[in-house]
């Protein structure tokens, strides 16, 4: 029903230069194998505004981790371009935040030093005080104000991810890569982490990259769900924009007259 | 009270004296019924292949003893006559050191010889004690006019070879480490050194004892040229540390290269400098591997160490070894079992020792074996 008002608004937004975060031009990534190159992504434009939050779904396989990565800097671009306010990116910094699916903490150190780890890196200038506040401030956030001496290896999958959070916007990263981070947590602890991350973001407004296999996480964090063809040569497929108010809530998302509808877009998209 | 018995069946579980427990509670009254099984498999069963052990050494020695003493007598018969091979046998039957076939030693005269060996470790203690208290005054006059103090050069006892065995030891193996862990570090972290070492590495880890003894020698002999020390303790120290260093490098070495792509990953991309990159992330995530490591390179320290002993001429057990064996004394067999039991359980001990920093440092318990 709404593909062309979509695409309509879509342009509106694009024309808008000045607010575009982040720019993927013509993006490829090409993998040389004995039998010739693997062609994983090719033809990826993409354009993601201020404060946006932007969700990537697409089936396993297909490029988004890759694309991701790209982003965050750690895997070389093959052809085109990612630029960060118009500035094309050079290597991993911390401008852009991720938050990986392994929490991917020192398990030596407590959880106060693995966000203490990032934090150093950003305000070299501050006091010791003034970066331990930071990193408590944001552990807080998290629902981590008992664990802050606690060794990263005693704490649960879920806590762990908490700290991971933490840990991304205590950087305060112009944008914030997520690779499928509740994907490894049962679902319970998924609702959780997601009102924590949509409450977070509410406040910070940093602008967010998340992808995700999840249809229903897809739908209640994004303003835009991005969908991906299936690789090789995998590239954007389609764009649906989501039109729910922020501050959002889980009950208020799901009894919105449009979430089936978003829900059914996305769902005919991934089983084509 | 609880607690401390608490700590205390921790520390035991942890350096592997766990049966110690159970005995306590065989003791105390609190074994329970599900206990038994425990007990029987932790207590009995070793207190059993223990004596199974020493019984099959009797055994042994006292069948080696009978070939020894039968090949003795019919020569002296031989040789000697009849009345020759007939004064031998009253003299084996009652029991005079000076005609005792040499053999296998049986574990009473082991342990008749490791009580000897602790008396005579009292004596010479008491000895060099009287020594001290003697010469106090005139090295006081002597040192203050100058001149060097006399020093105790009494023969040295069991108890003082294995303390200065130990001595050497850890010189080696800080040796070992200083040299290893540095390396195994710059190795493991670029991949130009790496293949600059490997050929390196591989030639020289399988080389023996003897020949790092022999080496260390040659250079060692050159540079103390004109020395009047005894440099025997550098060469054996520096040997035991030159071939015992290997496991700790090539440890390293892997440990500092295969950390954990993620870490590296957020290492990336919180920009972090290499130097903290090297303190924050990669040495303390190699350092299960590097403690494994460490702990081979102990073990076969110490392993190495009586072998090299023995050739340097430097005191410590590993020359006790090899006196006794010179010496042909009537306790001289038994002696060497009982160094030999000494080496076997300082080397336990060492072990455990390692094992306990091991867990102690690393964050990772499960990687500690």
């Amino acid at each position: 029903m709404s593909a062309q008002i979509i695409l309509k608004e879509e342009k509106k937004i694009i024309t808008d230069v000045s607010n575009v975060m982040l720019d993927l031009k013509d993006l490829k990534k090409v993998y040389p194998t004995p039998k010739g190159d693997y062609v994983v992504l090719e033809h990826l434009n993409l354009q993601i505004m201020k404060e946006e939050f932007v969700t990537i779904i697409g089936h396993s396989g297909c490029g988004k981790t890759t694309m991701l990565s790209m982003i965050a800097g750690l895997n070389p671009i093959s052809g085109g371009d990612i630029a960060v306010l118009g500035k094309p990116i050079k290597g991993p910094g911390p401008d852009r935040g991720v938050i990986f699916q392994a929490p991917s903490l020192m398990p030596w150190m407590t959880s106060l030093q693995n966000v203490l780890l990032g934090v150093k890196q950003v305000f070299p200038h501050g006091t010791k005080a003034q970066r331990t506040d930071i990193a408590k401030y944001y552990l807080q956030k998290v629902g981590l104000e008992d664990a802050f001496h606690k060794k990263a290896s005693e704490l649960s999958q879920g806590m762990q991810q908490r700290v991971g959070i933490a840990r991304a916007f205590a950087i305060k990263p112009k944008v914030l890569l997520l690779d499928e981070p509740f994907g490894m947590l049962d679902s319970l602890t998924r609702g959780e982490l997601q009102d924590i991350l949509i409450e977070i973001w509410n406040k910070e407004k940093i602008t967010a990259v998340m992808i995700t296999h999840d249809v229903d996480e897809a739908i209640f964090l994004a303003d835009r769900v991005v969908m991906m063809t299936s690789g090789p040569r995998a590239k954007i497929g389609d764009v649906l924009n989501i039109d729910f108010k922020r501050p959002r809530t889980r009950k208020s998302v799901l009894e919105h007259d449009n979430y089936y509808t978003y829900r059914k877009h996305l769902i005919d998209f991934l089983e084509h | 009270m609880k607690a401390s018995s608490l700590t205390l069946g921790r520390v035991s579980n942890f350096l592997g004296f766990g049966f110690f427990t159970t005995l306590r509670n065989v003791f105390t009254g609190n074994l329970e019924k599900e206990d038994l099984k425990k007990f029987l498999r932790k207590v009995i069963v070793p207190l059993a292949s223990i004596f199974l052990f020493i019984l099959i050494w009797h055994i042994g020695a006292k069948t080696l003893f009978g070939i020894e003493a039968k090949f003795k007598i019919e020569k002296a018969l031989e040789d000697q006559g009849q009345a020759a091979a007939d004064a031998l046998t009253a003299c084996i039957a009652s029991g005079e050191s000076s005609c005792q076939p040499n053999t296998l030693p049986s574990p009473a005269q082991v342990w008749e010889s490791f009580q000897s060996l602790l008396r005579d470790h009292h004596i010479i203690s008491a000895d060099k004690e009287a020594f001290i208290e003697k010469t106090a005054a005139l090295n006081k006059t002597r040192i203050a006019a100058g001149k060097d103090a006399i020093v105790y050069t009494g023969r040295p006892s069991f108890v003082d070879q294995i303390f200065r065995s130990l001595q050497t030891v850890f010189a080696g193996f800080f040796l070992a480490l200083l040299i290893a862990v540095p390396l195994g570090i710059l190795i493991g972290l670029s991949s130009t050194l790496k293949s600059a070492f490997n050929w390196f590495i591989q030639i020289f880890k399988p080389v023996s004892p003897v020949v790092w003894y022999l080496l260390v020698f040659m250079i060692v002999k050159t540079v103390l040229i004109g020395s009047t020390e005894d440099s025997s303790f550098t060469i054996s120290f520096i040997s035991v540390g030159l071939c015992s260093m290997w496991a700790t490098l090539v440890n390293t070495a892997m440990g500092v290269s295969t950390v954990d792509k993620d870490y590296i990953n957020v290492a990336k991309v919180l920009k972090l400098g290499t130097f903290q990159k090297i303190f924050k992330v990669v040495l303390p995530s190699s350092l299960p591997l590097i403690f494994t490591g460490l702990k081979i390179t102990l073990s076969v320290a110490w392993m190495v160490l009586i072998a090299i002993e023995l050739l340097a001429q430097s005191p410590g057990l590993g020359l006790f070894v090899w006196e006794e064996f010179q010496n042909g004394a009537n306790d001289s067999n038994a002696k060497i079992i009982v160094a030999m039991f000494a080496i076997g359980i300082i080397g336990f001990l060492l072990d455990r020792l390692m094992l306990t920093i091991q867990n102690w440092v690393s964050f990772d318990k499960q990687d500690a074996i």
